[in-house]
């Protein structure tokens, strides 16, 4: 590994909630005793080294310190203990065209916000024109941004940000604003960035894009480090922890004496083993198990794997079903080999009829595994079997 | 390898240091927003102390007659620095505040705000200066001597105490937010209480009438006072002039011992307070992303 770009050691930082804090000289000097505070550590511990090219994608649940740590690597907060150390130019995606000011042309904003990211002026004025173009506001640059469009002062804060070629660029949930063409933008010159060895920290909420962009990942709670390695596992992880199971369940006949979805495992056909993610090309089985009161109709389970925006892929059915004298029957699902297509794949099961068609139970267990493959697109096929199994 | 790491190194100390480049950039973007929509421009600079010249000389030798020849020299000389360092530290103490988007989001060295409110002030002071001396050219050519080479010293420390101040205003307003209400009474007493309306003699007169001679010292330990002083005695080059046809002291005679010795005093008090108001800036600019 390359020496390293970040190094934060045992940093820690605390935030004072302030019940009541004197903010004015005056208040300072009339409650002077009063002043109470609660310690928050945002951030505990957290041993990080990151190396130069690496891309690594930081998730974790809201408030567990992600964009604190952005905070604290960028120096924008001062860490309340350990230290940060920092090698090269570190340029934020956080907020686009921080710092424009309105009444100042766009020309001009181009060279105060270069200026601030720590270029000279001659530096500037050779990325300028690259930057106008990749903003696309060759005829705009020298009006006032205040007459700008949201769009077109985003755009420019972008290209300011990825032109003054960072060492380090630091991206939080910037894919979350600005339209379709301008996050493809984005992703592409991120991609770019990557290539040519720029080290990039990525904060999302967006699992499935962690293992396409990122090399490492990061898993924070509770504003410590959980996880720090391979970025599937590190999604996968983090699918545990927000306890992305069951999550939805109905059906035209919910009720104690319905036949329903009991609990759901998914294992490695070959081993046995518990399993979360796995790579194309890989067997996969998942096991329903399906509680069916006796007397009631021939029950089967239909599981359909949806991949992401909730698109269905494949379609699997069982045979109807012969429940046991407890009223319970195991069905298990076997995926031969895995598409290879990259992604977090979820999947939505009911439990039916098959003669008329009528769904007695039906969950959605959403992000429930994640496969790794080659390609973003590509043809399914998929090879699969359903049976029931004596448990 | 070492030189490419050396070059990263780099970057990242450009986006921590001070910059002078970078401290410029900031000034020149103070001027544009302040002039980009007036036709007038930089002649509003000159507004502001024609208008003060205009009063107090008015005040001064009509209303209130304080005896002194060619009044709006003296005043000149005093107000245009005073005015330097009321502007600076006025403007830097909402700096911080000013530009709290820029402070919760970018990586860059707070302390260039408070550093480009002194610099945007020093630009309208050195012009104002210069048409100042434009103006003694033709009217008041007894200002070009040797003597005014004590503007230099005072000047250098004109500067080093507005630096001082407005770290620590800055910094403090950041904490508590009616620093910045509280420093604006301070300044007009602080504007009162330095000879810039009335002669430095004056005072020390009154008070040795008092045998109060000891408070004078205090008096003059005002750095401003000091610098104040040092610019009159600068600019107007006499401090004994002939009032009715007898002689009369407007500023210290005998030599510049007076004035270097309180400017040396000045230099002391304003170094000190520099080391606390960087000290005090570091300590607080660490919870600035949180106070704002």
């Amino acid at each position: 590994m390359a020496a390293p770009t970040i190094v934060a050691a045992g940093v820690g930082k605390r935030f004072l909630l302030h019940h009541k804090r004197a903010t004015s000289l005056k208040e300072r000097l009339l409650l002077h005793r009063q002043s109470s505070s609660e310690a928050f550590w945002a951030l505990r511990d957290v041993d990080l080294e990151i190396g130069a090219g690496q891309t690594v994608g930081l998730i974790g649940p809201n408030g567990s310190g992600k964009s604190t740590l952005l905070k604290v690597l960028s120096g924008i907060l001062a860490p309340t203990t350990g230290a940060v150390t920092v090698r090269g130019r570190i340029a934020s995606l956080l907020e686009l065209g921080a710092g424009f000011n309105g009444e100042l042309t766009g020309r001009e904003n181009v060279y105060l916000n270069a200026a601030i990211l720590g270029l000279t002026r001659r530096e500037t004025q050779r990325y300028f024109d690259d930057i106008v173009a990749f903003a696309e506001l060759e005829p705009f640059i020298d009006n006032q941004v205040k007459h700008y469009s949201s769009g077109q002062y985003v755009r420019l804060g972008f290209a300011v940000a990825v032109h003054v070629s960072p060492d380090i660029l630091l991206v939080d949930e910037v894919l979350a604003v600005g339209d379709e063409s301008f996050q493809r933008k984005c992703l592409r010159k991120i991609a770019e960035f990557q290539q040519r060895g720029c080290t990039i920290l990525f904060v999302t909420h967006a699992l499935d894009l962690i293992p396409r962009i990122c090399s490492r990942g990061v898993v924070l709670d509770h504003g410590r480090v959980l996880h720090d390695g391979d970025p599937v596992e590190a999604a996968e992880r983090l699918r545990s922890l927000l306890g992305t199971g069951a999550d939805q369940s109905g059906g035209a006949g919910a009720g104690a004496d319905r036949p329903r979805v009991a609990a759901v495992r998914l294992f490695d056909p070959a081993s046995g083993a518990d399993k979360g993610h796995f790579r194309g090309g890989e067997a996969m089985a998942v096991e329903f198990d399906v509680t069916a009161p006796a007397g009631t109709a021939p029950v089967a389970v239909r599981m359909a794997v949806t991949g992401p925006a909730d698109v269905p892929l494949w379609v699997m059915d069982s045979d109807p079903l012969h429940p046991g004298p407890d009223g319970t029957a195991t069905v298990r699902f076997t995926v031969k080999e895995l598409p290879q297509i990259k992604g977090i794949y979820a999947f939505a099961v009911a439990v039916r009829d098959p003669s008329s068609n009528v769904t007695y139970d039906a969950r959605r267990f959403s992000e429930a595994f994640m496969a790794v493959g080659d390609t973003d697109t590509g043809v399914l096929e998929v090879v699969w079997t359903a049976e029931q199994v004596e448990r | 390898m070492a030189q490419v790491q050396q070059a990263a190194d780099a970057r990242a100390a450009a986006q921590s240091r001070v910059r002078l480049e970078l401290l410029a950039e900031l000034v020149r973007k103070d001027l544009k927003v302040k002039y980009k929509n007036s036709a007038l421009g930089f002649v509003w600079s000159m507004a502001n102390p024609l208008l003060y010249l205009a009063v107090f000389t008015l005040v001064f030798t009509f209303f209130l007659p304080n005896g002194v020849p060619r009044f709006a020299v003296l005043f000149m000389a005093g107000f245009l620095v005073w005015s330097f360092f009321n502007s600076a530290t006025l403007d830097a103490t909402g700096a911080v505040v000013g530009n709290a988007n820029l402070v919760r989001k970018v990586r860059f060295p707070r302390v260039v705000l408070p550093l480009a409110s002194v610099g945007f002030a020093g630009v309208h002071f050195v012009l104002q200066l210069l048409v100042f001396f434009a103006f003694l050219v033709p009217f008041y050519p007894d200002a070009f001597g040797p003597q005014l080479w004590l503007l230099l010293p005072a000047l250098a420390v004109a500067v080093a105490f507005t630096v001082a101040m407005s770290l620590l205003a800055s910094a403090l307003n950041v904490r508590y937010r009616d620093v910045q209400h509280l420093l604006e009474i301070v300044m007009l007493a602080w504007f009162w209480l330095t000879p810039i309306v009335y002669p430095v003699t004056v005072v020390r007169d009154r008070l040795a009438e008092e045998g109060l001679l000891w408070l004078f010292k205090l008096y003059m330990a005002n750095p401003m006072t000091a610098v104040v002083v040092a610019s009159q005695r600068a600019i107007y080059n006499h401090p004994v002039v002939t009032v009715d046809g007898a002689p009369r002291q407007v500023l210290p005679a005998g030599g510049y011992g007076f004035y270097l010795q309180w400017l040396g005093v000045a230099a002391v008090v304003s170094v000190a307070l520099l080391l606390i108001g960087r000290w005090t800036f570091r300590r607080l600019q660490a919870d600035f992303a949180e106070e704002l």
